[in-house]
């Protein structure tokens, strides 16, 4: 135990000696978690359209207008043919265009249907999918309104037009949609929890990968390896004061996220903070294992980056829902101790739940950490014989 | 120049030595982009949905036939309360409900209104919005449906929309994550690789002969970058032609101009790391550093996975050093919309400038390290 606590104390005096890194660790995340959470948004809005008017009617008009008014859309453009559209897309200065056909406003006045074309950009494909809903929203809403107009025209037009005026009246259902814990389904809510989660990941990890490679590389871990210290002893030491950071850096986050971004913390703080120091106990021992498999610091920041950081990002269900992956791939996301701690911290912050509803994902985390930190302990003692 | 290949000679002889290093710059940015490519998509199918029907009338079933048959609901649960729905909410095991009150089929018999409930979980913003629209549009073709057995009528609306997608008209997820992804490991191999080199000799204690050999600073980072261009081209390459293979990935515009902005970002990605390396006084310190100056910058702030159009304006500006931005909208210019360098010489502006700065920056930090 004594000679943990030395192995701890040196370890927070090497740290003391880099005052630019531990500024680093300590203003980083509040920094990174200002900016990136404010990225972090999936909400598509101010998509630029470009808009091909070749019709120039007052009709016209008013729909390029209906445009203009929506927060979704911002005009980049009016053009008058087709073909100025390209450029636009191509230089990706907008990533839709309207095609406003020449005699629409001649048709939408004699109340026969005209038709607009929506181009969108295809490269984007997430945020398109979601403009183009947007859109062809946009146009039907504006079409209601125009059949349900009670002006002089409305009995000039075909009697179909004015059947909608009156739908309401006829059999159907009226779904009545209702969003349960994100009401105004703003994305800032999910993903500022996730950017959290990646934030930590990155200080602990970085940490934890260096933490014995780095001694290796400088000549000092022959120096531990002829102490009486055991490959526990050698782990625990330098977990605990990692771990010290990345109990500072839980509260300097969840801080910017609950009172800078407002986020809801509908559950309890304290259970918050159990559960991100067991997930800790999994990117710190993913770092330290990292560590003991890699002969250099260049070889174990490869590692980390490649197959620690990377993965995570991607497979965790930070931004890409793990229920649409295909069905080869889900199971590896079970490696992803990020999954887990997503789930319970979206789960505590936005759902208020507790363990009794997310019991299973904190097993998972916590038998994840220990089976890592067992792993890299075991590598430890190999290399040190 | 002389001086400057020998620098580079030795730097590839050191990475060659270094298996793991050079195999994980080789082969793991082609087998990520396997399981990424395979793993990644927006499409969402699939959604858990539970059903309380508490009509049970040949109406309400045809409204549960019809969410099941779109192809996007899977019925995972028939609950007979609200409770059921909670606990199933909570637990994550569904992502909507459909709630259908006693009454329903009567209702709609009489030619009346009737309410049915859509319950969402709105956690995931982006997915609920997504399930959102379905709902609504089951459950309006299925009222005009209605109508038309009913009444004989069909609305033709005054104006539609008719959409169209160019470029990637199926909206595989793939094309679009293929750029993003060579932009992403492009920036990771650069920057991480030399991130090290300058911070390491210092640790090592072999600073002095660095100092002390009679080579320009310039020469000597020139000669330090060379064989990482070569190795990260490389790689970036790789990608493409895996893409290509085995994701369709359309390869419309010139290999010329691809290589120029890969070879443009990657020597700026380089010039980052060496800049980094040249600030840090530990090799801990410039991983700390590289990952959040260029690993997540990448990843949030360059329109990779987030719209840069929906973020604030504050940030939208910061997305402006952000060189995976312009790198980017090259990218996609170039492979999937097919356009030459001339309809993006901006972008290529700003990685010219992104390259020199990067390099600049780092010989000059370096030329006063060396005092």
């Amino acid at each position: 135990m004594r000679r943990t606590l030395f192995l701890i104390w040196k370890e927070l005096l090497e740290l003391r000696q880099d005052p630019k890194l531990l500024r680093m660790l300590l203003l980083a995340p509040i920094l990174q978690l200002t900016i990136l959470g404010y990225a972090a948004t999936t909400d598509v809005k101010n998509v630029p359209v470009v808009i091909a008017d070749a019709d120039r009617t007052p009709a016209s008009r008013d729909l390029i207008e209906r445009f203009e008014a929506s927060p979704y859309f911002s005009i980049a453009g009016v053009v008058t043919t087709v073909d100025q559209i390209d450029p636009y897309l191509e230089q990706a200065s907008a990533w839709m265009a309207l095609s406003i056909p020449a005699g629409y406003g001649q048709a939408v006045g004699s109340g026969t249907p005209a038709t607009v074309q929506v181009v969108a950009d295809g490269t984007d494909a997430n945020s398109t999918t979601v403009a183009l809903g947007y859109a062809t929203t946009l146009v039907a809403t504006y079409a209601r309104s125009l059949a349900g107009q009670p002006a002089a025209s409305l009995s000039a037009r075909s009697a179909a037009a004015g059947q909608g005026f009156s739908l309401a009246r006829l059999g159907s259902f009226d779904p009545q949609v209702r969003v349960w814990f994100n009401p105004q389904l703003e994305s800032k809510d999910f993903m500022i929890p996730g950017v959290l989660a990646l934030l930590l990941l990155v200080m602990t990890a970085v940490l934890g990968s260096m933490g014995i490679v780095r001694e290796r590389e400088l000549g000092t871990l022959e120096q531990l390896n002829v102490t009486p210290l055991g490959r526990w002893q050698l782990i625990v030491g330098k977990l605990l004061p990692y771990g010290l950071i990345g109990a500072i850096d839980v509260f300097l986050v969840a801080a910017v996220a609950v009172f800078w971004f407002q986020v809801p913390l509908c559950g309890s703080f304290l259970l918050l903070f159990a559960m991100s120091m067991v997930y800790l106990l999994s990117t710190l021992g993913l770092g330290l294992f990292v560590s003991t498999i890699s002969n250099t610091q260049q070889q174990a920041m490869m590692t980390a980056a490649f197959f620690v950081v990377m993965p995570m990002m991607f497979l965790s269900g930070f931004v890409f829902p793990i229920e649409n992956m295909p069905a080869l791939i889900q199971p590896l996301t079970y490696l992803i101790p990020l999954r887990y701690y997503l789930v319970i911290v979206r789960g505590i912050f936005l759902k208020g739940v507790g363990l009794e509803t997310f019991w299973s994902e904190a097993l998972e985390l916590f038998v994840f950490g220990v089976a890592i930190l067992s792993l890299a302990a075991a590598r430890a003692r190999k290399r040190a014989a | 120049m002389r001086k400057t290949l020998a620098v580079g000679r030795k730097e590839f002889h050191q990475i060659v030595r270094d298996r793991r290093t050079l195999s994980i710059l080789l082969l793991a940015p082609v087998m990520f982009l396997l399981l990424y490519g395979y793993a990644l998509n927006f499409d969402i199918k699939h959604v858990r949905l539970a059903v309380e029907d508490r009509d049970g009338t040949v109406e309400s079933r045809a409204l549960i036939a019809a969410f099941v048959n779109s192809g996007y609901f899977d019925l995972v649960a028939s609950v007979r309360e609200d409770r059921a729905i909670d606990h199933l909410m909570d637990r994550n095991e569904i992502r909507a409900a459909l709630v259908i009150p006693e009454g329903t089929g009567r209702a709609i018999n009489t030619g009346r209104t009737a309410g049915v409930q859509v319950l969402i979980n709105g956690d995931n913003a982006n997915t609920a919005s997504a399930v959102m629209g379905y709902a609504l549009a089951i459950v309006g073709s299925v009222s005009s449906n209605l109508l038309v057995e009913q009444r004989g009528v069909r609305l033709a609306p005054p104006v539609s929309a008719e959409p169209r997608i160019w470029y990637n008209p199926e909206l595989k997820s793939a094309l679009f994550l293929v750029p993003g992804l060579i932009a992403f490991i492009a920036m990771i191999t650069g920057a991480v690789s030399t991130a090290l080199s300058i911070v390491r000799e210092k640790e090592r204690g072999t600073w002095e002969q660095v100092r002390m050999a009679p080579i320009g600073t310039p020469a000597y980072i020139i000669g330090k970058t060379i064989p990482y261009v070569l190795i990260s081209i490389a790689s970036a390459m790789a990608i493409m032609l895996a893409a290509m293979a085995l994701f369709d990935l359309p390869m419309r515009g010139s290999w010329l101009d691809l290589l120029l902005a890969v070879s443009l970002f990657l020597v700026g990605a380089l010039g980052t790391g060496m800049f980094i390396s040249t600030v840090s006084d530990s090799q801990l310190l410039a991983f700390q550093i590289v990952l959040i100056v260029a690993f997540l910058p990448t990843f949030i702030l360059s329109g990779f996975i987030f719209p840069i159009a929906s973020m604030p304006a504050p940030i939208r500006l910061v997305t402006y050093v952000v060189p995976a931005r312009y790198f980017l909208v090259a990218l996609r210019g170039i492979i999937l919309k097919g356009i030459g360098a001339a309809m993006i010489w901006r972008e290529l502006a700003a990685l010219v400038i992104y390259a020199t700065a990067a390099l600049g920056l780092a010989s000059i930090r370096l030329a006063r390290e060396r005092g």
